[in-house]
């Protein structure tokens, strides 16, 4: 997504409007019916007023033939209610067209919408891992949210006022001919040099609006950096040159708006000046043909309307074909993300047998190609058994984890359990059976019960809810919330701290009791005594587990039946606790540290 | 939508009744002669709408009627005339009304922005700072908005209101009472269907930034979702949220479809009374056909200004919630503030009198302070006491989140004592200006800040005046001049916003440099947690050496060698501070200092063991 600028394919547009607009189309094509349908109604009220003018009131003009058999001029010229009466129903039948091309545009670009949404959402939870690092969190939400909006505000606003607007003006066209020829020549005259100064203003204002948009972006930095650096600012005693930098940049900022404005202002007013000018020619041109007799009375009036009911759409068609190029990036930029390879399994991929045991044949990873985070390892964990594993930062051990639960790929050895590759495995059967608690734990903003319970499909078990709430010495913490369990946490609600989270987190992997658990230095922001507790009872509850621990403290990794030493990706040392202190290496060293350490004074 | 959040949402609109315009007054009047400008010229642009038909009406019932073109050319002057005098009035009005616009933006900005420059820090504790922000940038912004283009809607719309019904009147009082009797009903639907709309506007609002916020969750949450394999879930959980949006949607367009459909009936039933009645009395010769003619524009024109005062009012009540955040922004005083005769001698923030400024030798004394924060319930200290004369360090430890910076949020002034005194140079803190504290201060950060700007800019932040020469030196202290070299552009090599376009080491690095630029007496520095690669490590440990000496300083320490080398050493655990004195007297106490060392020991001998990598 980040590598190349993308150029605005037509195909691609073209594509995913057929993709979203499936369950749109009808609609839209209901809301253009209700639009064509209210702007015939529309124009045949300038028809009934010149109808009215000529024959009813002036009796100069006659009755069009197929309306002389059922009624005379002479008949409506005494009960001109008929007339209100046909007006009022036709009033009815517009404010009802008007009222269906509302809902139906909406419904359609609603629908388009929701598809888009939806699908978006869909691929994204099914793209790979990888993918989620390689892309920054603010550009994907961006594509899936404003851009979004802006392809909306495309196909609802401009496309459907577009195709209305182009419709109003080919009736208007028809309308004004069939009143008068000479008159209708006239009103097209002025039309192309309406829509050539409206597109030629548009392109300045649009560049207007970036300019503002820049400009606005800089003042608001400006003012996030002071509120941010508050202290940093308050310290060196520099609000005045703050007030000064703010002011000069808010000064410049409305300048560029007002500027702006201007050219708006310019822009439609000078609108008004042609229209009005417009008017004119056509007030002036009617006067003439009617003194040469070639114009009624009501002709006139009625071309007068249709002039000014075309005017206006014309100016607006000028601004929506300008506005419409936005939309073109916002759908490349939309395009990208649904082209991203989704994560697939092997053709005929089995369910995971989580029974056997687990082995690592000779596995290399880097996350870049060059830097190998892994090198050659290999290590079989019997099953129930409990691995444990130690190393710093950057040794690879999350890394290794991660491979397990094919949140990567090897690149080269493999990965088994029960012997059968996990690359042959459906990811979503291998990742329910491995329960996995992350070194920073992620909860979503429900409540505390609802986190929890999050891989439970069918309304959730409150025995297994406390009881694993309990292991993981969460009891006591949600007893101090006044709502319990139903304490909403994340960015709506309270806020944890880093070992509560963690506790959270413990909790939700137990209460899915998969038959593979791991710890991934889950338990570094609790302190020392939970720790302990929390193990303990991990080691009584989950009896037949195959579990894998990976930490710093000596302590929370001695238990293990067998215990991994990693560094630069390779394995170092293994063997039980007391074997790894009894060979005196690395590990028995860190474990000197640990039980010693605080006796010593440097 | 839940039931609760439906209820929250009403709750909210039921708040938004009271009335704030009073309260915008004054911010108004500088502008007033603008504004009495724009409305005027403005009344007189609309007058030129409501005289135009009357072109209309005068070349039926004088050329057409009457079969004649004698006075074509005047008639054609008049009209470019009257247009031209119409659309420079127009077009005047609108550009002041764009000014007044964006003056009162840019006041309110202004206003707020200086306003929150003066505020003290418990204010910035209890309030985040995007809500700050979108006070400051988008409250401003939408009161200049609404209630210029409201003005000049008003004047336009009552003007043309009032010009229309006044020529009917005068041509046919009875025909315009035709035309009169549509309106209420005009008013009366607007008024309904706008409480609606408004009502799912809000809904809308809600629901879209609650999708917003599950895409968010979705995608920051990536790694968990598909651990715990909750995906299917977490989509059928969003399909609902959409759903919910284009049903709420669907709804909002069906009363929007409501509003316009039955205004534009309610126009064309003006005109069709106008066709009957009027269509009658023509009969009779007692009206013009073109005087008919206008009266069926003018039926059709005045449903605009109608409907203008229902949406205005629906508008105006929106933009009370911005007037009241942005008039409680304003409103709210500062916990420390200068007295009067101290800003007297030594000027306020904005004007300061330094030629009455004392040097300050950088002896602190507190003398028993007893503290608690303004939003909290505990005192945190109690009848504390210490003296720290100049060239003291003093050393902060305790676990994240203990309440460390609380001694130097005293220190610095952020917070002044519940009790008791902070002595400076043995007088009371509060006997000097706080430009005056502030600019003897230097402050170096944990997560350092730097402005977007130059290397240089950033560098000056503390010293204006400062030469590159004295940059350079400073740099050289703290080594990083190699970060100088290391950029083309040297000391003009843009930092990005909030310093980004830097590593985090080099960030401090440049932050230690700008608070030796500053050369202040009183040193406050927040050492950072984070570890990045040792060679940086030690360049950053050297540098805080170098710092710190010279100068009393308050350090809050993270690192073995800083706390052990400090003069004084301050324990602090849930806020207050339970243990103090040299290291070699703390540890002979086997206290929490103990065990707190022993960690970090413990943590620091790892990593040297086992050498702390970048994290893949």
């Amino acid at each position: 997504m980040e590598d190349k600028t993308p150029k605005v394919k037509k195909h691609v547009i073209f594509r995913l409007c057929r993709k979203f607009a499936k369950n749109a189309i009808g609609f839209f094509l209901l809301g253009i019916l209700a639009a064509m349908l209210g702007s015939v109604i529309e124009l045949c009220f300038p028809k009934i007023i010149s109808f009215t003018v000529d024959t009813v009131l002036d009796g100069s003009g006659t009755v069009p033939s197929f309306l002389e058999r059922f009624v005379s001029a002479e008949y409506l010229r005494n009960n001109l209610w008929v007339i209100a009466v046909v007006v009022l129903i036709l009033a009815l039948l517009l404010g009802l067209m008007k009222y269906l091309k509302q809902v139906w545009d909406r419904r359609a670009s609603e629908t388009l919408v929701q598809t888009m949404r939806n699908t978006l959402y869909e691929h994204i939870t099914h793209l790979p891992f990888s993918w989620f690092v390689k892309n920054q969190t603010g550009d994907i939400i961006q594509r899936c949210t404003s851009d979004v909006g802006t392809i909306q505000s495309f196909l609802a606003d401009q496309l459907a006022n577009l195709l209305s607007i182009s419709i109003n003006i080919l009736f208007s066209i028809f309308f004004v001919m069939s009143v008068n020829i000479k008159m209708s020549i006239i009103t097209f005259c002025t039309l192309p040099i309406i829509l050539l100064y409206t597109s030629l203003f548009s392109k300045k204002i649009s560049k207007g609006f970036r300019l503002c948009d820049e400009n606005e972006g800089k003042l608001s930095a400006i003012c996030q950096e002071n509120l941010t650096g508050v202290r940093v600012v308050r310290a060196f005693g520099r609000e005045v040159y703050e007030v000064e930098k703010f002011k000069k940049q808010n000064q410049f900022y409305t300048q560029c708006w007002i500027n702006l404005m201007r050219l708006m202002a310019m822009f439609w007013n000078f609108g008004d000046i042609v229209m009005g000018l417009q008017c004119l020619v056509i007030l002036v041109s009617g006067v003439l043909l009617s003194v040469h007799g070639e114009l009624s009375t009501g002709e006139f009036i009625a071309a007068v309307s249709y002039n000014s009911m075309l005017v206006w759409p014309v100016h607006h068609l000028g601004r929506i074909i300008t506005e419409m190029n936005k939309a073109g990036i916002s759908f490349v930029r939309v395009g990208e993300i649904l082209d991203a390879e989704p994560e697939k399994d092997v053709p005929d991929a089995k369910e995971c047998d989580p029974s056997g045991d687990i082995e690592f044949k000779n596995v290399s990873f880097s996350y870049d190609g060059e830097n190998k985070v892994l090198d050659d390892i290999s290590f079989k964990i019997k099953n129930g058994s409990t691995l444990g594993i130690i190393g710093m930062t950057g040794s690879g051990k999350s890394t290794l984890v991660q491979l397990l639960c094919r949140l990567y790929n090897v690149d080269e050895g493999c990965i088994t359990i029960a012997g059968t590759n996990i690359a042959d495995v459906k990811a979503s059967s291998l990742r329910k059976s491995i329960g996995i608690v992350l070194q920073e734990p992620y909860l979503f903003s429900r409540t505390i019960k609802d986190n929890i319970q999050i891989t439970d499909t069918d309304g959730g078990n409150e025995e297994t809810l406390a009881k694993s709430a309990s292991i993981a010495c969460l009891t006591d913490t949600i007893d101090t919330f006044a709502n319990g369990y139903d304490t909403m946490v994340g960015e709506r609600g309270v806020t944890l701290s880093g070992g509560q989270k963690q506790r959270v987190a413990i909790a939700r992997t137990l209460y899915q009791g998969s038959p593979i658990v791991i710890f991934d230095d889950s338990l570094s922001a609790v302190d020392a005594e939970t720790d302990a507790k929390i193990r303990r009872a991990i080691n009584t509850e989950l009896k037949g587990a195959t579990v894998i621990i990976i930490a710093h403290r000596i302590s929370t990794l001695m238990a293990a039946d067998n215990i991994i030493v990693l560094d630069s990706g390779k394995i170092i040392e293994h063997g039980t606790h007391d074997e790894l202190v009894k060979a005196g290496g690395l590990y028995s060293k860190i474990n000197d540290i640990q039980t010693k350490g605080g006796d010593q004074n440097d | 939508m839940t039931e609760a959040e439906y209820k929250k949402l009403e709750e909210e609109s039921v708040h938004l009744k009271y009335f704030g315009i009073p309260k915008l007054l004054p911010h108004l009047k500088p502008y007033r002669r603008m504004i009495i400008f724009m409305m005027l010229i403005g009344a007189f642009s609309t007058l030129g709408d409501v005289i135009m038909p009357l072109f209309q009406r005068y070349s039926i019932n004088h050329y057409i009627a009457e079969n004649t073109i004698d006075t074509l050319p005047f008639f054609i002057i008049l009209y470019i005339a009257v247009l031209l005098i119409k659309v420079f009035c127009g077009y005047n009005s609108s550009l002041c009304c764009s000014r007044l616009e964006m003056y009162i933006g840019r006041d309110l900005k202004q206003k707020s922005f200086d306003h929150v420059q003066t505020l003290s820090f418990s204010y910035f504790n209890q309030n985040s700072v995007g809500y700050i922000h979108s006070r400051i940038m988008s409250d401003s912004g939408r009161i200049g908005g609404l209630v210029s283009w409201e003005m000049m809607d008003a004047v336009y719309n009552t003007t043309y209101f009032v010009g229309a019904i006044a020529v009917m009147l005068s041509i046919n009082p009875l025909l315009t009472l035709f035309v009169v009797l549509v309106i209420p009903l005009v008013v009366i639907i607007s008024a309904v269907l706008k409480k609606k709309l408004s009502w799912y506007q809000r809904v809308m609002r809600h629901l879209n930034s609650k999708i917003t916020g599950s895409i968010n969750e979705g995608i920051t949450g990536a790694k968990t979702m598909k651990t715990l394999v909750c995906e299917d879930k977490m989509i059928s959980e969003y399909q609902d949220e959409t759903e919910d949006m284009k049903r709420h949607s669907v709804k909002e367009a069906g009363f929007h479809g409501l509003l316009w459909g039955s205004l534009a009936t309610a126009s064309y039933v003006a005109l069709a009374a106008v066709l009957w009645y009027g269509g009658h009395i023509t009969l009779e010769q007692l009206l013009e056909i073109g005087t008919l003619s206008i009266f069926m524009s003018y039926a059709m024109g005045i449903m605009g200004p109608i409907q203008w005062v229902v949406s205005s009012i629906s508008n105006l009540i929106t933009v009370q919630v911005n007037i009241e955040r942005i008039t409680k922004l304003l409103e709210t005083e500062s916990d420390v503030a200068d007295s009067a005769e101290i800003t007297e001698k030594y000027g306020d923030m904005f004007h300061p009198k330094k030629e009455n400024w004392e040097d300050i030798r950088g002896d602190i004394e507190f003398e028993d302070v007893s503290f608690k924060y303004p939003d909290g319930e505990e005192y945190v200290l109690n009848h504390f006491n210490l003296k720290i004369p100049f060239g003291t360090n003093v050393a902060i430890v305790g676990e994240t989140g203990a309440g460390k910076s609380t001694l130097v949020n005293l220190v610095c002034r952020f917070f002044e004592p519940t009790q008791g005194r902070v002595l400076i140079d043995g007088r009371d803190a509060r006997e000097r200006s706080q430009l005056w504290l502030h600019s003897h201060i230097g402050y170096v950060l944990q997560t350092p800040h730097l402005f977007s700007g130059t290397i240089r800019d950033n560098l000056r932040y503390g010293a204006p005046d400062a030469t590159d020469e004295e940059i350079m030196e400073a740099l050289r202290i703290v080594s990083a001049d190699k970060i100088i070299a290391k950029n083309e552009a040297g000391l003009d090599t843009q930092v990005g916003e909030g310093g980004d376009l830097l590593s985090t080491g080099e960030k401090q690095l440049i932050s230690f440099a700008r608070a030796i630029i500053a050369d202040p007496r009183i040193l406050v520095l927040d050492e950072a947690t984070s570890s990045i690669d040792t060679f940086t490590e030690q360049l950053i440990q050297n540098a805080i050496t170098t710092v710190i000496a010279g100068r009393t300083s308050f350090v809050i320490a993270h690192r073995l060698s800083t706390i052990r080398e400090a003069d004084i050493i301050l324990v602090v655990k849930n806020g207050t501070i339970i243990e103090s004195g040299t290291h070699a007297e703390l540890m002979k106490m086997k206290g929490y200092y103990h065990s707190l060392y022993t960690t970090q020991y413990e943590r620091e001998k790892m990593n040297a063991l086992l050498g702390a990598r970048e994290d893949a």
